[in-house]
């Protein structure tokens, strides 16, 4: 792995994240007006059922965004604020700040988000690496064949109309699982039997729309790859030299075609990530989709400032993390080539 | 110039016969089924608020949560509300917003794609590095930050906003295409016949970029509908326009998924499902004329 490629990655990181961040900034000082006071003011309008201080957060808003001041001197101080960690109030849950929500929350997420994915990734890959098999078994290949164009048209519908399906019909009509939440009433999350299942049983329904969503579309691109290798000449020569089928299919060709697939996998990552941000809304689950939900119907503004950041950095940290893990999976890198 | 024959006039010609037609079809069926269908689609969407009765959209205009009947094919809603005519005029709004937001980007693609593919140079490494920063960050992101502070959302508002997700796969393909295109012994031909710049772009180049768009702009339409679907659906949406996410959001809102009100948000989702599986049949079915290693066998 040559340093030259490592730069790389981290200054496009760097570029996401000061965009990101810019990005937060200016979008309130490109619209005419000031609506987010407007805002503010609707919530103070609500009286007594509202238990934030419009108020403060009025003051914490002229602060932040301080009008008064010439625009460079704002967007300083902006970054000083973001440095510091001070993302500012949340109007809902006041008197919390918005990083302790996001605290709360994002285990929640990243936990659904990883382990959905992972599945569906081997899901994905795994099929469509046997559909592409020359040695498959019949039975097992007619399966395969009538299955995976389902996954394709699945793979064409947003996760979370699928998850509305999935409700509709494992909740409301056959009551296999619980109808929303992360875990069940009154069971504490810990690392026992009774709060894993519980937990397993509420992401249950989430997670399967989430795969449902994307495996097809792995499946596609692994298959396509496979092709490709399969008629590369050192297949033919590792069959010439009679090495065992599974040692060919796993070691020689599976091995080469992941290569792509993991680039797929970075470049939908933004994808996933609105899935399943919108998933968990259909399912109520505790994690930022559903507060993002929350807090635009609240208005909630810096809250939905705070998750849009979230969001960026944390696509950013992924695609940087597998940046750097590429290379144990590609050779070529490593040795500097390309 | 011979490669300047883009394969869709060399398929399909004016006079083309009954038989040849059948023929063309049976060589691509998956394009001929996708064609069908967004024609089907386009109907429903541009002809049918023509055939519907917009009264019935009206709130109390049948009696409130009836399942669907002959004379309410949808039946209706919470508030009485026709939901086949709610529908037929959804469909119409869900493809406008589309079609705007596929065309800016495509455009958008086109013209950054053509420019940082011909003139490259520093031009070139910004074009690329920002499409390469904007592809990675989550739409819904850019999104909420712009849907939270605007003041009323209309359905061209959100395709406006919604354009700025679609530009970046068009430009990386029109800017690679570009790149092959323009080492090509034609191009050379041209420019040591005096051609350059605009010209070259637009009478060398830009025809054989016509397959390439059209992919671009299935991709593009595509990516408006996820974008505007997963609005509405965190309520950012035009709250007071008749689309189908706007349809999704209503019946969640009153809970029309525990109250067993299927009609309401089962055809918005179908044909929500089937504007993807129409789009995805149409991007296989010209894949086979954009992608050279499909079009060599």
């Amino acid at each position: 792995m040559t340093l030259g490629y490592i730069g790389r990655r981290l200054g496009l990181f760097c570029i996401i994240a000061v965009a990101a961040f810019s990005l937060n900034f200016m979008i309130p000082h490109l619209l005419p007006g000031d609506p987010i006071r407007e805002r503010f003011t609707t919530l103070q309008g609500y009286g007594g059922q509202f238990k934030a201080d419009v108020d403060e957060l009025i003051a914490i808003y002229e602060k932040k965004f301080g009008f008064d001041q010439p625009l460079w001197k704002q967007y300083f101080r902006y970054w000083g604020d973001v440095l510091r960690g001070d993302l500012g109030k949340s109007a809902s849950h006041f008197p919390a700040e918005v990083t302790t929500m996001l605290r709360i929350t994002l285990p929640w997420s990243i936990g659904l988000l990883v382990t959905a994915t992972a599945i569906s990734f081997a899901i994905g890959t795994l099929l469509g690496a046997l559909l592409a098999w020359p040695a498959l078994p019949r039975a097992f290949r007619g399966s395969l064949t009538s299955t995976v164009p389902l996954m394709m048209v699945a793979a064409a519908i947003p996760s979370f109309l699928i998850g509305i399906v999935l409700v509709f019909f494992f909740v409301i009509i056959w009551n296999f699982f619980p109808p929303g939440r992360g875990i069940a009433v009154g069971v504490e999350v810990g690392f026992n039997w009774t709060s894993i299942a519980s937990m397993i049983d509420h992401a249950f329904l989430p997670a399967l729309s989430m795969v449902l969503a994307t495996a097809g579309l792995y499946a596609l691109t692994m298959r396509g790859m496979m092709v490709t290798v399969m008629g590369e000449d050192y297949i033919t020569l590792a069959k010439a030299k009679g090495l065992k089928g599974a040692r060919i299919f796993l070691w020689y060709a599976l091995r080469t075609a992941l290569l792509p697939q993991a680039t797929a996998l970075a470049l939908s990552i933004g994808h996933v990530v609105t899935g399943s941000i919108l998933v968990e809304t259909v399912f109520a689950y505790p994690g930022v989709g559903n507060l993002l939900f929350e807090s635009i119907r609240t208005n909630d503004f810096f809250m939905i400032q705070g998750i849009a950041v979230i969001l960026i950095l944390a696509t950013a940290v992924s695609l940087l993390l597998m940046d750097l893990l590429y290379p144990l999976i590609d050779p070529r890198i490593r040795a500097g080539q390309t | 110039m011979l490669q300047q024959v883009s394969y869709f006039s060399a398929r399909i010609q004016p006079g083309m016969t009954i038989r040849a037609t059948a023929s063309w079809v049976n060589s691509n069926r998956v394009l001929a089924a996708g064609l069908l269908m967004a024609a089907i689609l386009l109907f429903i969407g541009y002809v049918g608020p023509f055939l519907v009765d917009h009264d019935n959209a009206r709130l109390g205009a049948a009696t409130p949560r009836q399942p669907p009947s002959a004379a309410h094919f949808f039946g209706t809603d919470v508030q009485g509300r026709d939901l086949w005519t709610w529908w037929v005029l959804g469909m119409g709004q869900t493809l406008k917003v589309a079609f705007i937001a596929g065309f800016l980007g495509t455009g958008a693609g086109l013209a950054l794609g053509l420019m940082a593919g011909y003139f490259s140079g520093l031009l070139d490494s910004i074009v690329r590095t920002a499409s390469d920063v904007a592809i990675t960050i989550p739409a819904i992101a850019i999104l909420v930050l712009v849907g939270a502070v605007v003041r009323e959302m209309t359905v061209e508002l959100m395709a406006l906003i919604v354009a700025f997700l679609t530009w970046t796969q068009p430009t990386r393909t029109i800017r690679s295409q570009v790149l092959t295109l323009k080492e090509r012994a034609y191009i050379h031909v041209a420019r040591l016949n005096g051609m350059e710049g605009l010209e070259l772009i637009f009478r060398e180049i830009m025809p054989n970029l016509l397959p390439f768009l059209a992919t671009q702009f299935v991709w593009a339409f595509s990516v408006a509908v996820l974008a505007t679907v997963g609005l509405e659906a965190l309520g950012l949406g035009p709250k007071n326009d008749v689309t189908l996410g706007m349809t999704v959001y209503w019946a969640r809102a009153s809970s029309a998924v525990l109250r067993n009100m299927w009609w309401w948000w089962g055809p918005p989702i179908a044909s929500i499902a089937a504007i993807f599986i129409t789009l995805y049949m149409l991007s296989i079915g010209l894949d086979r004329f954009a992608n050279p290693r499909l079009r060599r066998n």
